[in-house]
């Protein structure tokens, strides 16, 4: 049987700290396969941003393997790395981390950028992109001329430009009021139906209700992974 | 890809107008000044080197004087008249010379009907005109037979034409030089400046038997101030220096323990230092002035390092986006070089200005090559490398995930 989409072999982190070394993730064994929409919840300190940090290829593990795509994520470089969460990943911020200066457009284009994409199919996509987060009309604004709700859906514009195979959010909602955070959720629902895999950190149930599978994090260790119905229901 | 870039280089210059104005200054100072002091060291060289060519080639100067007087007091070079018009003659019979030409000199009062001029009259042969290469404009220079019978004629420099004259033609009009009138023969062509910076057309030419017999009368019949000698190469001015030497201390029955009471200079041996000394003013000038290139570089490395602190969070972003190390770099660097070339360009206008403004004000000679603007650009450019490069590579080499952290 080919090895799942995402998979960790006994991973640890530990960071250096001035109480010592403090173990944030303990032997973690996880697979996910390609389409399944993720929960991941627990306490703060539980250790779920540092776990989505290593999915994410934005962290490395102090031990452990991770595998993304079959890849071996502690084998590449900078650069690889780079390229790697360029094509495979879009990242959801809680702070939806829109460059403050560049337009909606702008911010949509930029990983197109980084992936050499010509300038015309560049406009094309982002149009496309904004369109189809209802905000096809506003390519030109500015991010602080949106409110937050609408913030949160160009970096989900953003995320989708270079047709990643997995979503990782970060606290989606936890910026946003219910009504923004419904819309979002329904959009990632949506994702996750054409296919993409959704990895998604909240410590709200009411928003980890979405996903079709939660695990549950505490001290660094999984304690609980049980599939649920998912979509709110 | 470079056009996504730039375009975003310019966009954060611009969020940043002030600052990037400031910063700017520094390199529009710097380059500035380099392009002004190297346009007026280059004019200042160009100057002397007109004046050099002025001059004519290959010349010794023989001066006399340095003579002791009965009451022990020494004098100046050409106080007491040594030589003779015999011994400039003697002299043309060396080898490797070319020709020698006699000068006696003062100033006289010149008077052209209502008008009237103080100015140098000099004596000389017609050789002369040759040694320095001073063609006539007009008329013919006086001949040979001018001097053996002291005739009363005139060859005239453009200036004491334009006093005396105007608009009128001088040659053939009646001028009177002391009382006495003499008859214009030609007007020398424009000359300009010489080196001790005199004006070279203020003077008035007359057979050199004519301004001892009937201008200067001096004391000792025959006696003249100076006289000049071309020789026929630059090596043979050296060579000469003795054999001249030796023939005037034989025809002033000098014995063997007594000083020259004459003096032999290398009138283009002068020259050449006061080439080397230009040269090495420029040099100076634009050392001095690209210190400040410096000090500029040094505020473009500042105000990139804060930058970079500012936006390691957009660092960030883009890392999380996916881009590489080098795509990072070259934001950042290009932004350097972008202020500095910018700067640059405006520095050279600056420059370029100043530079007139000193021509206008001091009436010094400048000039702006293309080669030191464009020299200018490649230093600035470079400049904005340097002092780039250690921000953008901070910048590239930042965690993805502390710089995404940071607040």
């Amino acid at each position: 049987m080919a090895a799942s989409f995402i998979e960790l072999k006994d991973l640890s982190k530990s960071y250096l700290s001035r109480a010592g070394n403090q173990e944030v993730l303990t032997d973690l064994n996880l697979s996910i396969n390609e389409g399944e929409f993720v929960a991941l919840m627990g306490p703060s300190g539980s250790g779920k941003s540092t776990l989505m940090n290593i999915i994410g290829c934005l962290d490395l593990p102090t031990s452990g393997i991770y595998l993304l795509n079959g890849t071996d994520v502690g084998s590449l470089d900078y650069d690889e790395q780079a390229i790697l969460r360029n094509n495979t990943i879009g990242f959801i911020f809680q702070g939806f981390n829109l460059l403050p200066r560049a337009t909606l457009e702008k911010n949509v284009m930029l990983p197109l950028v980084y992936a050499r994409v010509g300038k015309e199919e560049r406009h094309d996509r982002a149009r496309v992109l904004l369109e189809k987060v209802g905000l096809g009309n506003r390519l030109l604004a500015m991010p602080n001329e949106i409110s937050g709700g609408e913030q949160q859906r160009v970096a989900i514009a953003r995320a989708l430009a270079n047709n990643p195979k997995l979503i990782l959010a970060d606290e989606p909602t936890g910026n946003l009021d219910s009504g923004s955070g419904r819309v979002i959720m329904d959009i990632f629902t949506e994702l996750n139906k054409e296919g993409i895999t959704i990895f998604l950190v909240t410590h709200e149930l009411n928003i980890a209700s979405y996903a079709k599978r939660q695990i549950k994090l505490l001290d660094g260790k999984i304690v609980q992974d049980e599939a649920t119905k998912g979509a709110n229901q | 890809m470079i056009e996504a870039l730039l375009t975003e280089v310019w966009q954060a210059l611009v969020v940043n107008r002030l600052r990037t104005f400031l910063t700017m200054l520094g390199m529009m100072i710097g380059v500035g000044a380099v392009v002004m002091m190297v346009a007026i060291g280059e004019g200042v060289q160009d100057s002397i080197n007109e004046m050099i060519s002025s001059m004519g080639s290959n010349l010794l100067v023989v001066l006399s004087g340095s003579a002791t007087s009965s009451g022990g007091m020494k004098m100046g070079m050409g106080a007491t008249p040594t030589l003779t018009k015999a011994d400039a003659e003697a002299v043309t019979e060396l080898p490797q010379v070319v020709a020698v030409s006699p000068l006696v000199y003062g100033t006289a009062q010149i008077v052209y009907g209502s008008n009237n001029w103080s100015t140098m009259v000099v004596g000389v042969t017609p050789s002369y005109f040759d040694i320095r290469d001073w063609p006539v404009e007009e008329g013919t220079i006086f001949t040979d037979a001018d001097i053996r019978s002291a005739t009363r004629v005139a060859l005239i420099g453009k200036t004491v034409a334009k006093s005396l004259f105007g608009d009128e033609d001088p040659v053939g009009k009646i001028i009177r030089i002391k009382q006495n009138p003499y008859f214009v023969v030609g007007l020398l062509s424009a000359k300009g400046q010489s080196l001790d910076g005199r004006d070279n057309d203020d003077a008035i030419f007359v057979p050199v038997t004519t301004a001892q017999l009937k201008l200067f009368g001096t004391k000792f019949k025959g006696t003249i101030r100076l006289f000049i000698v071309q020789a026929n190469s630059v090596e043979a001015l050296t060579e000469l220096i003795s054999p001249i030497t030796e023939l005037l201390r034989e025809r002033h029955h000098l014995s063997i323990n007594v000083e020259n009471d004459f003096n032999v200079q290398n009138l283009t041996a002068l020259a050449n230092v006061a080439v080397k000394a230009a040269k090495l003013l420029s040099l100076m000038l634009g050392a001095i002035a690209s210190i400040s290139l410096v000090v500029g570089g040094i505020g473009i490395m500042n105000i990139m390092l804060v930058s970079v602190t500012e936006r390691t969070r957009e660092i960030g972003i883009r890392a999380s986006i996916g881009a590489l190390r080098r795509d990072i770099l070259l934001q950042f660097l290009l932004e350097a070089v972008v202020i500095s070339l910018v700067g640059c360009m405006i520095g050279v206008v600056i420059g370029i200005g100043g530079a007139f403004l000193v021509n206008k004000i001091s009436g010094l000679n400048v000039i702006i090559s293309l080669q030191s603007v464009l020299l200018a650009f490649l230093v600035a450019g470079g400049v904005g490398i340097f002092f780039g490069y250690y921000p953008a590579r901070k910048a590239a080499y930042l965690k993805p995930i502390d710089a995404l952290r940071y607040q």
